[in-house]
């Protein structure tokens, strides 16, 4: 049953060396402080999923704490590169990551796939693409009924899933809403998932009835942590801070620009920190 | 280009925003791309297309954004949708289910079949430049019923032969999306800053249909990496229109102003 921790102690009861960990938040919803947790606690040999790895795998590769990648789109979405990603996969700095590279469409089947229970996805997808030459896990299957060839993808199963939500109620039913992403399969998919929320609420009971909302009992913990998706966005709580997003180009750009960096804003912080972050983001939600 | 052909003082890249906007319908449910395409689709929603169904793979269908969002799941995207719908929805409902008829997508390099490469610079396993790969644009390509490409001309850009097939377009030309068993048409339009492309009906190599005004052939092989065919009727793209580019510019200087405004100081 879900437990309402500090987000420091829900990190460390779920989190550990070697596991394979989504942090997902496709654009909106980014569990920035839950990855800024796990960077103060040092974690080493993630295996990181993500459709779109985005600031944080950025900041966590560049700490060396990934061993693998798995991921759709490896940019810092309309800005442009991850420049500390690029930097491990083209110069093995600051050590050599393997990386498993998917479509979108293919992820997202993925997830679905480990939400449902599969052993694998089957999609119309990857058709003349060269990903499917480079990734050994895209394969086809021919569909028994009408010979069409698909793609088929491994259903995606993290040991822990991190998400970041609008509000929790007081028996922790979590709702999720506006872009939602990829965040209820991710959760579904995983076998522990951790919920960053903004507030908690009495109850959900004037909800509407087809709202997403992830039951307790899908849930190990959850932390409240205000402003804790800075600088992606929660919808209805602030705004995205895209003078972030581009600033983080510099910064990323330079190793020792970027330690400095993160000495500073993640290490010598922790997340009680976010909520200042989004103060001047609030009023324009 | 002589101040006579160019009174309103627009730049190659309003040409190219403006071209790629008039290709688009009222009725086209367009999946747009990151980075170019955006802005085409948004002048299009502005100017001639009002009801046109502007789709981004964030899962947000029929958007109506007053400034062009940064990254395709900026808020305003959702705020304005018709619905938002989730990720693994949107690619398989919407794109897979054969719903979009155009998919607007930009490239880092193209070759003259529209094949894209948006993944590597070099080996992909010893990559010169590892650049941010596909996102949503390996199924765009071949699940959207055609598909529109619209960038910058460079020889870095348009080249012989790309590094990486992320997207395939027409493959090795002719009927090469047939012979994998792809239905759909694949790319039937490229519009740069100086010109307007269509692929040969045979060949399905791209070739040169309209220059823009004050554009020579000689500006358009200079910029290209490979031999370039022009057209026995080449046309002159018309210029843009007041309204076009003050809808253009309007935008952009929204979008300016919207994307500084979440500045403040040292925020992290």
């Amino acid at each position: 049953m879900v437990k309402f921790l500090s987000l420091s102690e829900a990190v460390a009861e779920n989190l550990n060396d070697g596991d394979t960990v989504a942090f997902e938040g496709f654009t909106h919803l980014i569990p920035t402080a839950a990855a800024h947790e796990a960077i103060r606690q040092g974690f080493r040999e993630l295996t990181l999923i993500r459709m779109t790895p985005d600031l944080i795998y950025d900041q966590m590769i560049g700490m060396g704490m990934a061993r693998k990648i798995v991921f759709s789109y490896v940019g810092n979405p309309g800005v442009g590169l991850l420049r500390r990603a690029r930097d491990a996969i083209e110069n093995g700095f600051p050590r050599e990551i393997e990386i498993e590279e998917h479509s979108h469409a293919g992820m997202a089947n993925a997830y679905e796939a480990g939400a449902a229970g599969l052993p694998c996805a089957v999609f119309r997808g990857y058709r003349g693409a060269g990903l499917a030459a480079v990734n050994p896990n895209i394969k086809s299957v021919t569909c028994p009924f009408t010979g069409e060839v698909l793609a088929a993808v491994p259903a995606i199963k993290p040991d822990v899933t991190f998400i970041h939500a609008q509000k929790a109620d007081r028996k922790g039913n979590v709702l999720v809403e506006g872009i939602i992403g990829i965040q209820k399969e991710a959760v579904l998919a995983a076998k522990r998932a951790v919920v960053s929320v903004e507030e908690v609420v009495d109850s959900f009971d004037d909800l509407h009835p087809n709202l997403t909302v992830l039951p307790n009992w899908t849930i190990a913990a959850i932390a409240v942590v205000p402003g804790g998706s800075h600088p992606s966005y929660t919808h209805g709580y602030y705004v995205r801070d895209n003078a972030a997003y581009l600033e983080w180009d510099d910064i990323a750009a330079d190793r020792d620009r970027f330690q400095a960096w993160m000495q500073k804003n993640v290490i010598d912080k922790s997340a009680d920190d976010f909520a200042a972050r989004v103060e001047h983001l609030r009023t324009a939600a | 280009m002589s101040e006579g052909q160019n009174p309103l003082g627009f730049t190659p890249n309003e040409m190219m925003t403006i071209a790629a906007s008039r290709a688009l319908k009222n009725d086209d449910v367009c999946f747009v791309g990151i980075g170019a395409p955006s802005a085409a689709c948004n002048v299009a929603r502005l100017t001639h297309a009002p009801d046109i169904t502007l789709i981004y793979e964030s899962g947000t269908i029929g958007t109506a954004p007053q400034v062009l969002p940064l990254s395709i799941g900026d808020g305003e995207l959702c705020d304005t949708a018709v619905t938002t719908v989730s990720v693994p929805e949107m690619f398989r409902y919407w794109l897979q289910g054969g719903r979009i008829s155009i998919g607007f997508l930009g490239a880092a390099q193209l070759d003259k079949y529209g094949n894209i490469n948006t993944t590597v610079i070099g080996d992909y396993f010893a990559p010169k430049t590892r650049l941010p790969g596909g996102g949503g644009a390996p199924e765009i390509a071949t699940s959207s019923k055609e598909v529109y490409i619209t960038m910058a001309q460079s020889r870095r850009g348009m080249v012989e032969k790309i590094d990486f097939f992320t997207s395939l377009g027409h493959g090795e030309g002719g009927d090469h999306r047939k012979r994998l068993g792809i239905d759909t048409a694949g790319p039937t339009l490229l519009i740069t800053d100086l010109a307007i492309w269509k692929p040969d009906p045979a060949t399905k190599e791209f070739t040169v249909v309209s220059l823009h005004p004050g554009v020579s052939r000689e500006q358009v092989q200079a910029t290209c990496g490979w031999t370039v065919k022009f057209t026995d009727a080449l046309k002159e793209t018309p210029s843009p229109t007041e309204l076009e580019l003050k809808t253009l510019r309007d935008l952009q200087a929204r979008t300016k102003a919207a994307h500084e405004g979440t500045a403040k100081g040292e925020a992290a």
